[in-house]
Order: C-alpha cells, then sequence, then structure tokens
C-alpha cells in the first residue's frame, strides 16, 4: 500500500500535463472562431470550451474516458462501433500470429544452437526479416495475399507471426546456450546422448530467457495487426478504427481505439508475467 | 554387482598394484592466441585399485588438467592414458567414473532426489532400480530425509554432498574430484574430508583428488602427486605412511606434520623455477 502515493502522483502529473496541452492546443480554434465571428475571448471562456471540442486537436482526458466507456460498455458487444468487437477481431489475429511466431522462433532456435550451418545461414535472414520496415512489407503481404483469395484472419497473422518470431528466436537462442561449461561437461562425464542434453538441460535452462522474449514478442504481434489493419481500408479490428478515427477527424475515436490497443498489450503482457511466475516458481528459477 | 559387494566389507585391504589408471609420458599442448602452452609434459603416473591419490600444486600446474584428461574431457596430444585398461574415452562411455566439479551444479529444478537420479535416467536404470539407488546413495553422504528438498534449500556443504551422491550412484568404481570442497569454509571441509574418508573406506573406490590444500591431501591420500607448472609437471609423488583409518586428530601428530613438509618443500621447489 505504500506505493499507492507514488503511483497515483505520477499518474496525477501525466493527467495534469495532458489537460494543459489539451486547453493549448486547443485554444487556437476557439480563438479563430471568436475571430471570425468579430468578438472577442478571454481565456476564462477560453479553457471549458477547449475541453468539449467536437474535433479537437487534442481531446481532454475525460473526452477519451467518455469514448472509451461508450465504446468498450455503450455499445453491444456485436456492434460496429463496439471497441469490444474491433477488440476481439485484433486480439484473434495476435494470438494467432504470436501462436505461429513462437513456435516458428523456438523451432528455429533449436536448429541454430545445434547446427553450425543453421547458424550461419539463418541468423543473418532472421535478423535482415526486421530490418525490413514493417509498414512497407504489410500492405503487400496483405495486397498478395488478398489477390490469392486469403482474407481476413490470417494475413494479418501473418504480419504478426513476422514481427514476433525474432524476439523469441534471438531470446530462446540465447536461453539454450546458457548452460555453462561445468553442466556440459557433467553431461558429458555420463556420455549423455544429446537429446538427453537437450530436454533434460538445455530446454529447462532456456524457460527464464523464453519468458523474457515471449512479453516482447505478444506486444509486438499486436503491434503487428494493427499494421496489417492499416492498409487497404480494413474495416475490422482497432487498426481500422484508428485509420477511419483519422480519415474523418474524429481524434477521441483514435485515442480511445489507442486505448483499447494499450489495455489489450498491457493485459497480455501481465498475463504472461503471471504464468512465467508460476512457471518459474514451480521450477525453483525463480525466489 | 562388484561395489555392492565391496561396500558388505568394512575395510578393504589394498589391492595388490593392478593399476587402474595409468599415464606414460602423458603431454598436453593447447593451442591459444598467444602460441602453445604446455599445460602438461612427460606425465608418468599410475594409480593402483582402491587408491585415494590427491593432486596438489599452485594454479596453472596442470592437476585439473590431468584429471579432465583421465575423464575424457580434454585430449593429450602426446603420450598414452589407460583408464580400466581402456583409452579414457572409452571408458567414459562405459561409464568407469564419477566427476565431482568445485560447484554442486546442481539442477535448481530438481529435487535432490531428482538430482541424483538425472544420471540414471541418461543411463536408463529402471524406476525402482533408480529408488533404490538414491536412497543407498543419500544414506553414504547422511543427506537421508532430504531427497524430497531442493537445492536451494540446503547448505552449501549439504549441496556438495548431494553431488558427490550424485556421481556415486551409478557404481562407477572410479571417483574423480576436482577441488569439491574449495567453495566451503574451513569446519565444514573438516567435517567432508572425514566423512569422504570414511565413504572410501566403506566402498573401496579409487579416488583422485584435486586440491591446493596441503592438509586436505595429507589427510586424506595414501599418495600424494605434487605439480608444478610452466610446464606442468610432476615434481614429487609421496606414497604416505599414514593408517588408512584417520581420526580427524591425526593432523596434530608428528608423522602427518613430517609429510606435510615434504610436500611444503616440493612446491617451494617448483615455484624457484621462475
Amino acid at each position: 500500500m505504500r506505493h499507492v502515493v507514488p503511483v497515483l502522483t505520477v499518474l496525477g502529473v501525466i493527467v495534469a500535463i495532458w489537460y494543459a496541452a489539451a486547453i493549448g492546443m486547443n485554444a487556437r480554434w476557439e480563438r479563430d472562431q471568436a475571430a471570425r465571428a468579430g468578438e472577442t475571448i478571454t481565456w476564462a471562456e477560453i479553457v471549458p470550451r477547449t475541453m468539449s471540442q467536437e474535433r479537437p486537436i487534442l481531446p481532454a482526458p475525460h473526452q477519451v474516458g467518455a469514448g472509451l466507456w461508450d465504446g468498450i460498455a455503450g455499445q453491444a458487444v456485436t456492434s460496429r462501433r463496439s471497441l469490444v468487437w474491433h477488440g476481439w477481431v485484433t486480439l484473434s489475429a495476435t494470438l494467432a500470429g504470436f501462436g505461429v511466431g513462437t513456435a516458428a522462433g523456438m523451432l528455429l532456435a533449436v536448429g541454430i544452437v545445434h547446427s553450425r550451418v543453421m547458424d550461419q545461414s539463418v541468423m543473418p535472414w532472421a535478423v535482415a526479416s526486421q530490418t525490413v520496415p514493417i509498414l512497407a512489407i504489410a500492405p503487400m503481404v496483405i495486397v498478395v495475399l488478398a489477390s490469392l483469395g486469403v482474407k481476413g484472419l490470417l494475413p494479418k497473422a501473418v504480419i504478426s507471426a513476422w514481427l514476433s518470431f525474432f524476439p523469441v528466436l534471438v531470446g530462446m537462442v540465447a536461453g539454450l546456450r546458457s548452460p555453462d561449461g561445468m553442466q556440459l561437461d557433467l553431461m558429458r562425464s555420463w556420455n549423455a546422448s544429446p537429446s538427453h542434453v537437450f530436454w533434460r538441460l538445455r530446454l529447462p535452462s532456456s524457460l527464464p530467457w523464453l519468458f523474457a522474449s515471449l512479453k516482447v514478442a505478444i506486444a509486438a504481434a499486436l503491434v503487428g495487426t494493427i499494421v496489417g489493419e492499416l492498409p487497404a481500408g480494413a474495416t475490422q479490428g482497432l487498426g481500422a478504427r484508428l485509420l477511419s478515427g483519422s480519415y474523418y477527424g474524429q481524434t477521441v475515436q483514435i485515442w480511445a481505439a489507442l486505448f483499447t490497443a494499450a489495455i489489450l498489450a498491457a493485459a497480455l503482457v501481465m498475463l504472461l508475467g503471471a504464468v512465467e511466475r508460476l512457471t518459474l516458481r514451480r521450477m525453483g528459477l525463480a525466489r | 554387482m562388484n561395489a555392492t559387494a565391496a561396500q558388505m566389507d568394512p575395510a578393504p585391504a589394498p589391492a595388490p598394484a593392478a593399476a587402474v589408471i595409468a599415464a606414460r609420458n602423458l603431454d598436453l599442448t593447447f593451442q591459444t592466441r598467444d602460441g602453445p602452452v604446455q599445460a602438461l609434459k612427460g606425465v608418468d603416473l599410475s594409480i593402483g585399485r582402491g587408491d585415494f591419490v590427491s593432486f596438489i600444486g599452485p594454479s596453472g600446474c596442470g592437476k585439473t588438467t590431468l584429471l579432465r584428461c583421465i575423464a575424457a574431457l580434454e585430449q593429450p596430444t602426446g603420450g598414452s592414458l589407460t583408464v580400466n585398461g581402456m583409452s579414457a574415452d572409452e571408458a567414459r562411455r562405459a561409464r568407469a567414473y564419477g566427476y565431482v566439479f568445485q560447484a554442486p551444479g546442481l539442477y535448481p529444478w530438481r529435487s535432490i532426489a531428482g538430482n541424483i537420479s538425472l544420471p540414471l535416467e541418461i543411463m536408463g536404470f529402471g524406476k525402482a532400480d533408480r529408488r533404490e539407488r538414491i536412497a543407498r546413495v543419500l544414506d553414504l553422504v547422511e543427506l537421508t530425509g532430504f531427497g524430497g528438498k531442493y537445492p536451494w534449500q540446503l547448505s552449501g556443504g549439504m549441496q556438495q554432498r548431494a553431488s558427490i551422491a550424485r556421481a556415486l550412484a551409478f557404481d562407477a568404481d572410479i571417483l574423480l574430484m576436482d577441488e569439491p570442497f574449495g567453495a566451503l569454509d574451513e569446519i565444514v571441509r573438516d567435517r567432508l574430508n572425514e566423512a569422504l574418508l570414511a565413504l572410501w573406506e566403506k566402498t573401496g573406490k579409487t579416488i583422485a583428488f584435486v586440491t591446493h590444500s596441503i592438509p586436505e591431501a595429507v589427510y586424506l591420500s595414501t599418495r600424494i602427486v605434487v605439480m608444478s607448472p610452466r610446464p606442468g609437471r610432476i615434481t614429487d609423488v609421496i606414497e604416505s605412511p599414514l593408517h588408512r583409518h584417520r581420526p580427524l586428530e591425526i593432523r596434530d601428530s608428528a608423522e602427518f606434520i613430517a609429510i606435510a613438509q615434504r610436500v611444503r618443500e616440493g612446491l617451494r621447489a617448483g615455484h624457484s623455477y621462475d
């Protein structure tokens, strides 16, 4: 409970800065309106108006809160205006991409650790794949797959997997290589086979590394899915919600979608964190 | 099994010198970036069944390297080395020895019993056999009742005893120990030295033991091999006249002090080369 005060203080400072910025950024529009009407306007009049504009440059926190509440609780879950519905569209593609990306990353890591040839041939391509800007690749993936008749969840999951396999690969390679020389010598002294070394030593040792990289990967998977929802005029998902908001100048809608994405990411990372704590504690790796 | 029979016998008589480990003119040169480093040069050594041989010397004298050669964890570059009449690598594949490192190296995700079970699982022992062996070696190292505990619940000395139990579990008749008590405080070390002697007496294992403590080497060994660095070589081999059964107080006897004196002189002589 000692943490409540500092946490609330930080939150309060952020909200205060946000309100100040909203007033500053939205005041100009109010002044222009007044000038156009030939009136003069005082600060005392400007301040309350900056917090209730229809299309503010920066919506005030309570406007975003209201938008968020309306999107989550104010609509039927099946409605196109419901953030729960859009959130689920994004979440399902994220989880699919994360699953595929994690599996691919783990398999490649196992190959890389056991084969020098794979280490030298796969790793450079894995690194190169991540240096390509995802914003440039995503539309191509969507368009190419759409021309093949693949639409909906799958193309987004591909982009999401693209982003999420890499942290898993890097973390898993480090984890599988983490047993020290003494541990490997012990295995050698027992004449253990490579599969014994893998299942009984390397894999359990790699789990702390795996969990750390899974947290990075799931956040990346969510970003990948949202990026995959932006091109080609998608109509479903948080990315589509962001896009339509920016078309029509609905800044409140944009911010509400952004916060939904952030809450979703935080929830996923926390969920992984809970699984991590549980697993590592049971294994005696966390104290 | 042989070892089970030996265990029944409270004090097996020292067998006539049937060499379990025999090295002839053994060389090992490491190729490093700064050029070749001679870790071992012209090592001649014969260890008989049931011997307790200590290797002592300053760091860099090749004592650990020699032990690793016997374990086939290093490949000698010259000379010959046989373990149980086989090449060192054949002996390793025949699981002829248990190796104990300075750190216990227990898996944190396995209980003590699980850790002892690990080599047994790898070697394909059946479940009932494993359980029986785990109970037996836990008793040997006086850890009965601790099988269900996890390594972090045990003190450093108890963890090291568990790692010795792990090395004993599969009945290898050679025990290779690389400074197993080097990281422990002196009181714990004394107790473990006593326990190790008792265990050696009970099981009749052949033990090769690396240390840099003179009292430890003299207290434990039937033979002390003094080594010196650059190049790593044997400078003196001391046959201990002490009786195989040794209470801790023997360390105050004149005999003990005389042997320790000779070891110290051997170490000093080795150092005067540089």
